[in-house]
């Protein structure tokens, strides 16, 4: 077995130098009737590198990878070009095989990386400080909620209605068992999202508000608006950035009064990955940091005072407070934020500028070529790189014919909201740098025959 | 002490006070293949981009101008050798298992193979939607079938959970479907009882999950004290959260009746698995009586830790659970094709189950490493894997406590981890100076300080991927070490001394926290 | 003016109807170096024995708990910043707030200097 160094000769000689025959005699705590015999049945064998690669590529091949057909999704994941630089460093071995930096005198690297990404989130976000990542956007949600209710000490949250169903869906599981109180409705068919209907739900036992922006119909939210009406009921604002790329384009959740800002940072770095591994992205204003969820990277000095860094924070993480932690995280997404930060420090603020506008700008162009098909409309006016598109027919039924001719056409709003039904004819469709004029017209003539 | 260079530009590594003794006399703040590095900020420059992007070719709709960003975020960019530079020096400032021992106990640092590295890049897996119509990713169901097949096997169990994101995600999983579980049977149970030796996430999920915790204490043999968790149940009791191996490194031989126990009053057993890797092809939890156990993919099955994630951690689940699991899964039809059962088709599929834990499916980047891992092991390898990682620390524990207390060496050998404690140690002398003795030997320490139920823990995971080769080495400077710590060796306070950083100042870190990097700071 | 302790190391010194209750200097000996102190909240009912603030160091919060029972009428602000002065001062600049006292005769459960002292040195 290639991973196994011991030889038998050396299990024999640490068993005779441990004072036992076998080693099943290190196994004599485990009652006899638990102990397997033998291996278990019906499993395969080891297996040579060869071999697995053979198995894995197999079951790889039977994917459609976004590479290899005109792409349209969104919806919370999106495909972004990686530079070839992110994927090599974060496959160095002093990142990839260390742990979480308990020892900080020989986990620099980890700490100053953190402390880095905790700067580049803040920033991005238009908030004072960032934790060191969660496990995801939709996981980050629920945290933002929760600690809202900590500091409000209430527990009645008010969802835009535009907030994606996964993570609407992951909240109200969550609150089924805390006892918060959801209040949550389907989005509509309408070019902007219903402000005036969000802000009247908004009453004085309302912990918070959690507007995602822009929304999951690809709408541009006025948060400011929203912020306001939230801050005179003495409720936070918790803003939702599903596609953080929009940030180089868009108002920084932070700078129109966003008390908390959690994202998914999956665009930058990570890739696609069939939904995870991703990065939980929060940052929020300075004087709730002893409120918030996470591991918590700070700036200090070493016994010489050179400059030095360190998981800080840490009493209210569940290693110390155990029952009264702010919550139970404790693996959070490092490798994710490594990879999401050096694809940022590429890139630079204006080079994340310059791709969203590239993102806005290949927007237009698939919106404009695929409103052009008869009887498909767009319904929104304002967007940045994501639209739902009106169809004649079920986007489901459309999605699947178009999966068939190798177009991968988009989100239907049926996938994501099976229970609305006057959403169904509903498309989402996403354009970033990667979308090409061929794209376009290879989705626009699938989309003509398939609704012909 | 830092000399500035002529363009003004010093190192920013602190004040670099003259008669620092780790202070070097260079120049630059180098020392030969010790490097300093500044933060990006410092070194990067607005109007640096690594990246080449086309321009756009049109102007913003005129729809969005009052949504637009002011300025571009003030972050620094650096170009493509800048960038590499950067973060490679950076890497050379962690330790990480590729360049020796890691063997934080219960943490389970092992080898990575780069095979699974290697598969999880295949287009056909990284390169794929979540939402995705399914007719164009059934090689990704297949994997998740596939490695939810191995763990239900491996565990003896029913049915495995696959979406949880990490260990304590996977806890939370456990015991909503207790909950759940409950709710079904008109129940309202609101106490879980908890080991005091148990991981800090334990109480803290089953308080995130709106129980309340109860501390069960452990005994002197470093184990569940049962009569004092038998006199506790009853019909508020929801469940009981065991470690199974133990933090202490050791096997929970009354498992079984334990969960007898808690069954005969109406509860549920949760296990933490984190310690599956001791007992994997060994022993089947499913065959102990438990309800629901994590498994760390990260620890057990060897996706890398990345310097603290991700990880994932599904949870296999009794025949009682296995309903309220969470969605989405992966199911065969009756026609044998794979199909996900998420949103609008639970009402057939999944009638009970409690929900969804996060969007989209799961850690599909480590199941597929883990899925390698597996086959790579089979059924052979993994049982091989539990018996070298229990015979290696067994070796260390043997080979080390004539010279540092081991406070159950004396009730029989470990499982896969060795536990010491500071007892014995020259007054002044503590657990921190071993640990960063260790450091100045070149090994990463041994987790320290827990579990809390033993003063002064120190907790040895060799893991099986160590050579026997390795571990001498590892021995023979923990000995040195302990021997210096008993004879009260002064110099020991000083360590770590070759390490790129001496000990940290955390009080300071703590009272006045600096969280972001500020202009006025660099 | 009388000092009292609790066993789980809290002190009170009682000024006719007020007492200002902080940590002793074993604890914050014990605890290490103070990083934060979450203060009492003002007008908060407290019964004796209920959980009023929490001190912090860098690897442990400790519950501070209400010698006695009595409503919270301050909190010790300048701890905010400088948490430090529990560590240095922890029976007098480091006081952590005070109370109304609701009932006297609870002091009689607690322990006075000499008592504590032995207290202490027992542990």
């Amino acid at each position: 077995m290639r991973y196994l160094p011991l030889t038998e000769q050396d299990r024999a000689e640490m068993l005779g130098a441990i004072g036992v025959a076998s080693v099943d005699d290190l196994f004599v705590d485990v009652p006899a009737r638990a102990r397997l015999p033998g291996l278990i049945e019906g499993l395969p064998l080891h297996a040579g590198e060869m071999a697995v690669e053979r198995h894995m590529k197999g079951l790889a091949a039977k994917n459609l990878a976004a590479d290899s057909a005109p792409f349209f999704l969104g919806a919370g994941a999106y495909r972004h070009h990686v530079p070839a630089t992110v994927d090599h460093l974060i496959q160095r071995g002093e990142f990839l095989t260390a742990y979480t930096p308990y020892q900080p005198e020989i986990a620099q690297g980890t700490l100053q990386v953190l402390f880095e990404f905790q700067t580049q989130v803040a920033r991005l976000f238009g908030t004072d400080i960032a934790n060191a990542s969660m496990y995801d956007g939709s996981t980050a949600c629920w945290e933002a909620i929760g600690m809202a209710a900590r500091i409000t000490r209430r527990s009645r949250a008010v969802l835009c209605a535009g907030l994606h169903p996964h993570y609407v869906s992951q909240i109200q599981t969550m609150a089924r068992f805390t006892g918060d109180t959801i209040e949550t409705r389907a989005p509509t068919l309408e070019a902007q999202p219903d402000k005036s209907g969000l802000i009247d739900s908004i009453d004085e036992e309302t912990s918070c508000v959690v507007v995602q922006y822009p929304d999951t119909l690809g709408r541009i939210p006025d948060l400011a608006a929203i912020a306001d009406a939230a801050h005179e009921n003495g409720a936070l604002l918790i803003a939702v950035v599903t596609e953080p790329v929009a940030l180089g384009l868009l108002e920084a959740p932070g700078n129109l009064g966003a008390d908390i800002v959690v994202g998914e940072g999956q665009s930058l770095g990570v890739g696609l990955q069939f939904g995870g591994p991703y990065l939980g992205l929060f940052g929020c204003r300075e004087k709730f940091v002893r409120q918030m969820p996470g591991r918590i990277c700070g700036q200090t000095v070493d016994a010489d005072g050179k400059r030095g860094f360190v998981l800080t924070l840490s009493t209210r993480e569940q290693h110390i407070r155990r029952e009264k932690a702010t919550s139970n995280i404790c693996t959070n997404s490092g490798l994710c934020a490594l990879a999401f930060s050096i694809h940022m420090s590429l890139l630079g603020g204006e080079g994340l500028a310059r791709l969203a506008r590239r993102n806005h700008a290949r927007a237009q162009a698939m919106v404009a070529r695929l409103g052009a098909v008869s009887g498909v409309t767009c319904l929104n006016t304002a967007y940045f790189n994501e639209v739902t598109l009106i169809l004649p027919a079920d986007a489901r039924e459309t999605v699947r014919k178009l999966a068939d001719r190798k177009v991968l056409g988009g989100v239907s709003l049926g996938r994501l909201f099976p229970h609305a039904p006057t959403l169904h004819n509903g498309l989402l469709v996403t354009a970033t740098e990667l979308t090409t004029d061929a794209d376009i017209e290879a989705l626009a003539t699938g989309l003509a025959e398939v609704l012909a | 002490m830092n000399a500035p260079n002529p363009s003004g530009w010093r190192p920013s590594v602190g004040s670099g006070e003259p008669g620092n003794t780790g202070s070097s006399p260079t120049v630059s703040g180098d020392r030969g293949l010790t490097l300093e590095e500044p933060l990006s900020f410092e070194i990067g420059d607005s109007a640096k981009c690594g990246v080449d992007i086309e321009a756009p070719e049109a102007e913003p709709l005129a729809s969005i101008s009052a949504f637009l960003r002011k300025d571009a975020p003030q972050l620094p960019g650096l170009t493509e050798p800048e960038c590499i530079r950067h973060y490679t020096r950076l890497s050379r400032q962690n330790y990480g298992i590729d360049l020796g021992p890691f063997p934080l106990g219960s943490c389970t640092m092992k080898h990575n193979p780069r095979l699974n590295e290697k598969v999880a890049r295949l287009p056909g897996f990284a390169d794929v939607h979540p939402l995705q119509p399914q007719s164009t990713v059934p090689g990704a169901l297949e994997v998740i079938e596939q490695l939810a097949d191995w763990l239900i096997a491996l565990t003896g169990m029913h049915a495995v959970a696959m979406s949880p994101k990490a260990g304590a995600h996977g806890e939370l999983c456990g015991l909503l479907a207790i909950r759940a579980a409950h709710d079904a049977n008109g129940e309202t149970r609101r106490i879980v009882l908890v080991p005091e030796s148990a991981h800090g996430t334990n109480p803290a999920t089953a308080a995130f999950a709106g129980y309340k915790v109860e501390s069960i204490p452990a005994t002197e043999e470093g184990r569940v004290d049962f009569d004092a968790l038998k006199k506790r149940l009853g019909p508020d009791v929801a469940g009981v959260m065991i470690t199974n191996p133990n933090t202490c490194g050791l096997f929970e031989p009354e498992m079984k009746a334990i969960g007898d126990a808690v069954h005969a009053v109406g509860g549920y057993v949760y296990c933490d698995g984190a310690n599956f890797n001791a007992i994997v092809g060994k022993v089947r939890p499913g065959d102990l009586g438990i309800d629901a156990m994590h498994i760390n993919l990260h620890k057990t099955f060897s996706t890398p830790h990345g310097g603290g994630g991700p990880g994932s951690g599904p949870v296999v689940l009794s025949e009682a659970l296995a309903p309220f699991a969470p969605i989405p899964f992966v199911r065969r039809d009756d026609n044998g094709a794979l199909r996900l059962i998420e949103e609008g088709e639970t009402g057939d599929a999944a009638p009970l189950s409690f929900g969804r834990m996060t969007a989209f499916h799961g850690q599909m980047g480590m199941f597929t490493r883990a899925l390698a891992y597996i086959l790579s092991h089979g059924a052979d390898g993994l049982r091989q894997v539990a018996e070298d990682a229990v015979l290696n620390a067994n070796y260390v524990l043997r080979s080390c406590e004539d010279v540092l207390s081991a406070p159950f060496g004396n009730a029989g050998p470990c499982m896969h981890e060795a536990l010491f404690s500071d007892t014995g140690l020259a007054e002044g002398f503590s657990t921190l100076d071993i640990a960063k003795g260790l450091i100045d030997e070149g090994f990463h320490p041994m987790t320290v300080y827990f579990p809390l139920v033993v003063k002064g823990a120190m907790l040895v995971e060799p893991t099986e991927t160590e050579s026997k080769l390795g571990l001498d080495r590892f021995i023979a400077s923990l000995r040195s070490l302990a021997e210096r710590a008993r004879k009260g060796d002064e110099s020991l306070h000083a360590a770590p001394v070759y390490a790129p950083r001496r000990r940290l100042d955390e009080t300071q870190a703590a009272r006045k926290p600096v969280l972001v990097w500020r202009e006025e700071e660099g | 003016m009388s000092r009292y302790f609790t066993p789980d190391h809290e002190w009170i010194e009682i000024e006719g109807e007020t007492g200002t209750v902080g940590i002793s200097d074993y604890a914050q000996s014990q605890l290490g170096d103070i990083t934060f102190v979450e203060l009492a909240q003002a007008d908060t009912d407290l019964s004796k024995g209920d959980a009023a603030c929490v001190v912090e160091s860098v690897k442990a919060a400790s519950d501070v708990y209400a010698p006695v029972s009595g409503k919270v009428t301050q909190a010790n602000e300048g701890l905010e910043d400088q948490p430090e002065l529990v560590n240095g001062d922890a029976q007098g600049a480091g006081w952590l707030f005070r109370l109304a006292i609701a009932d006297a005769g609870e002091l009689e459960s607690l322990m006075d200097q000499t008592a504590y002292d032995a207290y202490v040195a027992g542990l």
